[in-house]
């Protein structure tokens, strides 16, 4: 047996028996205190889902000979890695993606102190301590209801006194933080009487205990406490979960350059660039700064930009901006503005002028606050005073001001929107769509215009060839055979064009790579150039297109058109047929948005529009009472997507658009956008089904309260059948 | 009515050994990937890399 195969039997052994596997476990525990310097690499894995993902990616890192641990986190979507020190990131996304999940690269120094959600623990403890309180409470207090008299009474609302006094003091302590900074800057909130209720039900409970009263309310208390906690911290979480998410996009971009140094290239963060430094910028990356190309020439993509689709030929002397990729030869850039002066950044500027949508809106729980945080003081002040004039007896009124305030107490209420909205995010997370502004559910639902951008947005971005037949078939061979030396996005798409046509490749000799124009060679004697029209000569046209010119012939043109993003025909289809009107603003020239628009059955299109002028469009249609939603990616549309009632970009946009909107399209498609209107439709009906369930306990219940006829029991019975009915008709939802 | 002196403390005493024993799963970060885990009990090959203890964060 060869030392190889010993090897290989070892591994699977030790792989296959749990008592071994110890040994596996010690050995990672001995590196992680030795392996320090050890590479983590956070992938996100937006499209892994079942057990067969876990393993397969899981194995398919452990088999590689750099990585040392590899664990898949199903609920987060996202592996941590630790491989080998000097381990490039990159490498680890390329493998994943050549295990068949779409893998992106997180930076980790950016989602750092993510795993502790210490105020989401906090909560949860609290939840816990009420929750055991009031399941011992409530034991103790059946037996009260259910007819113990006398001491035994007496000696069961003991207990239940030094049960609930300690676990409100540690559970119910979030309500009171929060009413006593609400009354200390002079309003109302929501904890003011929950806070007041619970204080109340406590005293006047102490008070009738001591008197061996017949009604004590120390379970209503601490019931209270647990339903409002357990809608808290649903809130918190659904809150919680968002905003990990949009930090985890925020560390999609790893902002990294390299610096041209005096000894080689080194790469660094672009937070440390400054004016003047030579930047290196290779194919493919992009744009880290402003500045001005000294040496290289290329050609730049900057749809995210403008949404201009055709690329620009990039020269020494050529001002660039931070966000255009470079796509075809290397480039050297001084900077001439960095960091928050870039152009990037004072788009920025644009975003904040722009009148939010989201400002404008009062939440659907902030209107009921309003409403109710008043009437519940009120109310139970009117019953105090009338009960005091009536009967002259503190004891009695004190009893039923607190049987009102328990009563009315925003229980259901508290439960009504958190539980609806985790079910709904929990909903469309899974459909790859990210809710990241807590009221962004209730402003999609109102949405009645759809805005798209196209440009990355309708479109994918990658173009694919549209003339195939109009070409004859020897310029196909020899495009081919040009193209295939090249890594530019169209010689690209005109290979994989040509190869599914089943084209082979003509013989040219001596293919060279022309940064900035194209790729030229030489077939049978005869100089062939493939590239931009003005390099070989062609009339430039508004289309997107490279041209061959065989000898001193005429040149050919290769027309380009960008790839429909998937599911976006559907979407569009979906969205007419649900009612919406649907308008397509893009940067790009008229031809290729027509065009676009006629594939898609949009009427409603404008070209070459400008960031601001999106903008506009969109407060004009406000202002004439719609309510639009925008759809898009890149830095042009930020001040639109801010100025939308509601916005979405998908997760490849920039990171400006993805901030500036509310949700995030987490998959490469489409398709999840008409559903999620339809689920932001469903949940808000769910909420006011919730109000209105609230309300008509608190309008049967009430009434027994004031008139002194609500005992403990039918407290107990109202508030816990409440809170069940609300968060079962939210799960609905799901 | 004595066996009330037993049966009182002895509810309270198993709730708060639940009570402990959630606090405890919280602690140690067992809610960390619950989908995750519950796929993970489908498989069949063992885990052998289990998931990093973190120390709770104080």
């Amino acid at each position: 047996m060869s030392t190889t195969d010993f090897e290989t039997e070892f591994e699977t052994g030790a792989a296959a028996c749990p008592g071994c596997s110890m040994a596996s476990v010690a050995a990672q525990h001995a590196r992680r205190q030795a392996g320090d310097q050890d590479e983590t690499i956070l992938v996100s894995l937006p499209t892994i889902h079942c057990a067969a993902c876990i393993n397969t990616v899981e194995q398919g890192l452990l088999a590689l000979p750099h990585v040392k641990d590899a664990r898949v986190n199903l609920t987060r979507k996202r592996a941590t890695v630790h491989a080998d020190p000097g381990t490039d990131p990159a490498d680890i996304v390329a493998d994943v993606e050549r295990l068949g999940y779409e893998a992106h690269l997180l930076d980790s120094a950016t989602l750092s102190g993510d795993a502790a959600d210490r105020a989401g623990r906090d909560l949860l403890m609290r939840l816990a301590v009420a929750g055991f309180a009031s399941m011992n409470v409530m034991l103790l207090s059946v037996a009260v209801w259910s007819g113990a008299e006398g001491a035994t009474r007496d000696l069961f609302h003991w207990i239940s006194a030094a049960i609930v006094m300690p676990a409100v003091a540690f559970s119910a302590l979030p309500f009171f933080r929060n009413a006593w900074t609400a009354l200390r800057a002079g309003h109302l909130n929501m904890d003011v009487p929950i806070s007041l209720a619970i204080l109340l039900a406590l005293v006047t409970s102490l008070w009738e205990t001591s008197l061996s009263g017949e009604h004590a309310y120390f379970d209503a208390a601490i019931a209270l406490t647990f339903f409002l906690l357990t809608g808290r911290y649903l809130d918190h979480r659904t809150r919680s979960v968002a905003r990990s998410a949009a930090r985890e996009l925020a560390a999609l971009e790893v902002p990294k350059a390299w610096r041209v140094g005096a000894d080689g290239d080194e790469k660094v963060d672009v937070a440390t660039l400054s004016v003047g430094d030579m930047i290196r910028v290779h194919p493919g990356a992009r744009m880290p700064v402003d500045g001005e190309i000294t040496d290289g020439t290329s050609e730049l993509d900057r749809s995210l930009l403008t949404g201009e689709t055709v690329p620009v030929y990039a020269e020494p002397g050529r001002a660039v901006s931070a966000g255009e990729v470079n796509l075809t030869g290397p480039l050297v850039i001084r900077a001439t503005a960095v960091g928050r002066d870039t152009s990037l950044h004072r788009m920025a500027d644009l975003v904040a002028i722009a009148e939010s949508g989201r400002s404008r809106y009062t939440s659907l729980a902030d209107k009921a606050a309003k409403l109710y945080a008043p009437g519940v003081h009120i109310l139970s002040a009117l019953a105090f005073v009338g009960w005091l004039l009536y009967s002259g007896d503190l004891r009695v009124a004190l009893n039923i001001a607190a049987a009102v305030l328990i009563i009315t107490c925003p229980c259901a209420l508290g439960l009504a929107v958190p539980a609806v909205t985790t079910a709904a995010s929990g909903r469309l997370f899974r459909h790859g769509l990210l809710i990241k502004n807590a009221t962004a559910l209730e402003r999609l639902a109102q949405v009645d215009t759809v805005m798209f951008d196209k440009t990355g947005t309708l479109t994918a971005g990658t173009p694919v060839l549209t003339n195939l037949e109009a070409i004859p078939p020897r310029d196909l061979q020899i495009a081919l055979a040009l193209a295939e030396g090249s890594a530019h996005p169209l010689s690209k798409a005109l290979t994989q064009a040509a190869r599914d046509a089943g084209v082979a490749p003509a013989d040219i000799s001596g293919i060279t790579e022309v940064p900035g124009h194209g790729t030229e060679g030489v077939w049978q004697g005869q100089k062939v150039q493939l590239g931009r029209a003005a390099w070989v000569g062609a009339e430039p046209s508004d289309q997107t297109a490279a041209w061959l010119r065989i000898g001193d012939g005429a040149p050919q043109s290769f027309l380009f058109t960008d790839r429909l993003r998937d599911g976006a025909a559907e979407t569009v289809a979906a969205l007419k047929e649900s009612g919406l009107r649907v308008i397509l603003m893009s940067g790009d020239s008229p031809k290729a948005v027509q065009s676009l628009a006629e594939t898609l059955g949009i009427d409603d299109w404008t070209a070459e529009a400008l960031p601001a002028d999106k903008a506009d469009r969109i407060n004009a249609l406000s202002d004439q009472g719609a309510k639009v939603l925008m759809v898009g990616d890149g830095l042009n549309d930020t001040a639109a997507l801010t100025a939308a009632h509601a916005s979405i970009s998908p997760a490849s946009a920039l990171d400006a658009a993805r901030v500036a909107s509310d949700i995030v399209l987490l998959g490469s498609s489409l398709s999840p956008l008409p559903e999620a209107i339809r689920t932001a439709g469903r949940s808000v009906r769910r909420i006011r089904e919730n109000f209105t369930i609230a309300t008509w306990y608190n309008i049967i219940a009430v009434p027994l309260a004031v008139a002194g006829l609500c005992s403990p029991l039918i407290a107990a019975l109202a508030m816990s059948a409440s809170s069940i009915t609300v968060s079962l008709n939210a799960l609905r939802v799901r | 009515m004595e066996v009330l002196s037993f049966l009182i403390p002895i509810s309270l005493t198993l709730g708060i050994v639940g009570l402990i024993a959630f606090v405890w799963t919280v602690r140690s970060n067992q809610y960390d990937d619950p989908e995750g885990d519950a796929r993970r009990i489908l498989s069949d090959t063992y885990d052998d890399h289990p998931a990093e203890d973190e120390p709770p964060a104080r």
